[in-house]
């Protein structure tokens, strides 16, 4: 579980996150979803540890991460799995190096045990077939997979996605949103997707947290956003032509 | 560069560096690195070292018989100045010089790219020191392997010169062997090595911290890459200019 309290972040004068408290829970997938430029990337880039932010505190299992010193951190991030927007797999290592890699970097196991390992997360992902292909030779789905596979290989307790769905075809989307749910409850992890893909937060959103403007100004779950009573929450739910219809038919 | 701006990136250099001079988290990950950039930046650099030489050597003999044209000036002081030349500023600033070209610049977009794709975060997020990681090993390669690349510069820049010098007809073979045996001071080539391994640190660290600072996509991934050759070279000449005042002044 992961416990966000309070937490501030601004850029000289631009203040993008105001007091966000929010509770991640284990082996659910939770979403922050909002608009672009309300904060999430500046959150999630918070609880990893990648910006600092201004006051707040980030409880990982009870612990303070804002407040460890480096050494700490790093053992914390060692269960930390994450998935970039552009994937971020290393361009000079084939699929399996790629998934090898924190393998490699934080554990003693012999070249065969990594191998192994490496190739069961692979046909975690089904791509058992790419390990020896390197990003530039993969779809952007297949990127996103690998990284998902990279992502999972130490057996992460916390699963970090920024916005996964983004750049996909829409089947592909669904096929990555599968992937994420599936990979949190049987590895119980506390799963954090960004996201302002709608499909997304229908199909995976277990705890939802809305940023409007830099502040949670609601939280739910995927049964309770469709009929919440949120005027920004409703123009960001039924921005589609689609699912405004879908809204007068429900309220009809 | 306004002078405020100079001492923040001054102070940016000193604590990447600070960062990038941690104990590596794994040991053997580290030296095969290591061994991979001294292939890249040494063994990779050696063909164009060489032609270069090759030819600067043979340009600084035929000038210096240019120069010695008079019957008073004995035909072996053109070997006397070529090697002179070679030792004490070619082979070690000027191969240098160009190194930071080629060197510079691919270490400044290959860590730059690293940045705006995510790649360095994604170490990060796993608790990998990124700095040290991606940079020690090619400052540690470069200052390890610039010398011997030098070495190697100063031996084709002499063969170059005597070849070439001597097809060309300015010198006779007899002259120029006499001339670079003559009057010969080791501390020179104690000058140039030394010289060598502070070139060996600056030019993939500047290179290597204007790409790990880099901001934005692939248009600033090219225009730190151009930051990056051209503040090497600035600094390596004035370091030139230290070492020089302190070594042989």
């Amino acid at each position: 579980m992961i416990e966000v309290r309070n937490l501030n972040k601004s850029f000289g004068e631009k203040h993008i996150l105001k007091d966000f408290s929010f509770v991640f829970e284990k082996g659910k997938s939770n979403l922050i979803i909002g608009e672009s430029g309300t904060g999430k990337s500046v959150l999630i880039k918070c609880m990893v540890g990648l910006v600092q932010p201004d006051n707040g505190e980030i409880l990982y299992n009870g612990e303070d991460f804002v407040s460890m010193d480096y050494a700490a951190q790093k053992n914390i991030r060692q269960d930390i799995g994450m998935l970039f927007q552009g994937s971020a797999l290393y361009d000079s290592m084939t699929s399996e190096e790629n998934v090898k890699f924190p393998l490699s970097m934080f554990t003693e196991m012999s070249e065969a045990e990594k191998r192994d390992r490496a190739q069961f997360c692979l046909e975690r992902v089904n791509l058992p077939q790419a390990g020896k292909l390197f990003p530039a030779e993969l779809s952007g789905g297949m990127k996103k997979r690998v990284a998902i596979a990279r992502a999972i290989a130490m057996k992460p307790q916390y699963l970090f996605c920024d916005e996964p769905n983004s750049g996909l075809d829409p089947r592909t989307s669904i096929l990555i949103d599968d992937l994420i749910k599936e990979i949190t409850e049987e590895y119980q992890m506390t799963t954090v997707v960004i996201t302002h893909d709608m499909n997304s937060v229908l199909e995976i959103g277990d705890r939802i947290a809305f940023l409007h403007k830099g502040k949670k100004i609601w939280e739910g779950t995927r049964h309770e956003i469709l009929r919440a009573d949120n005027e920004e929450l409703s123009k960001f739910v039924y921005a589609t032509k689609f699912l405004q219809q879908f809204r007068d038919r429900l309220n009809a | 560069m306004n002078p405020l701006s100079l001492f923040r990136h001054i102070g940016a250099y000193w604590l990447l560096m600070r960062q990038v001079f941690r104990k590596p988290e794994k040991w053997s990950i580290f030296w095969r690195r290591f061994f991979e950039e001294v292939n890249a930046i040494g063994i990779g650099s050696l063909g164009i070292v060489a032609i270069i030489s090759i030819f600067m050597g043979a340009v600084i003999t035929i000038q210096s018989a240019f120069g010695f044209e008079s019957p008073w000036i004995p035909l072996y002081a053109v070997g006397v100045a070529a090697r002179d030349s070679i030792i004490l500023e070619f082979s070690p600033t000027i191969v240098s010089l160009i190194l930071a070209g080629k060197v510079g610049s691919s270490i400044a977009s290959e860590i730059g790219n690293m940045r705006v794709t995510e790649q360095i975060d994604a170490l990060e997020v796993m608790g990998v020191n990124s700095a040290g990681f991606l940079i020690l090993p090619k400052i540690l390669a470069s200052v390890a392997i610039f010398p011997f690349v030098v070495t190697i510069s100063m031996f084709l820049g002499h063969l170059g010169g005597f070849a070439l010098g001597v097809a060309a007809g300015v010198v006779t073979p007899y002259e120029f062997v006499y001339g670079i045996q003559y009057d010969f001071r080791p501390y020179n080539v104690f000058y140039a090595l030394t010289k060598t391994l502070f070139f060996g640190f600056i030019i993939p660290s500047v290179s290597a911290y204007h790409g790990y600072y880099t901001k934005g996509g692939s248009l600033e991934v090219g225009q730190s890459s151009t930051k990056a050759v051209v503040y090497s070279i600035i600094v390596l000449l004035l370091f030139n200019f230290i070492l020089t005042q302190l070594l042989l002044a």
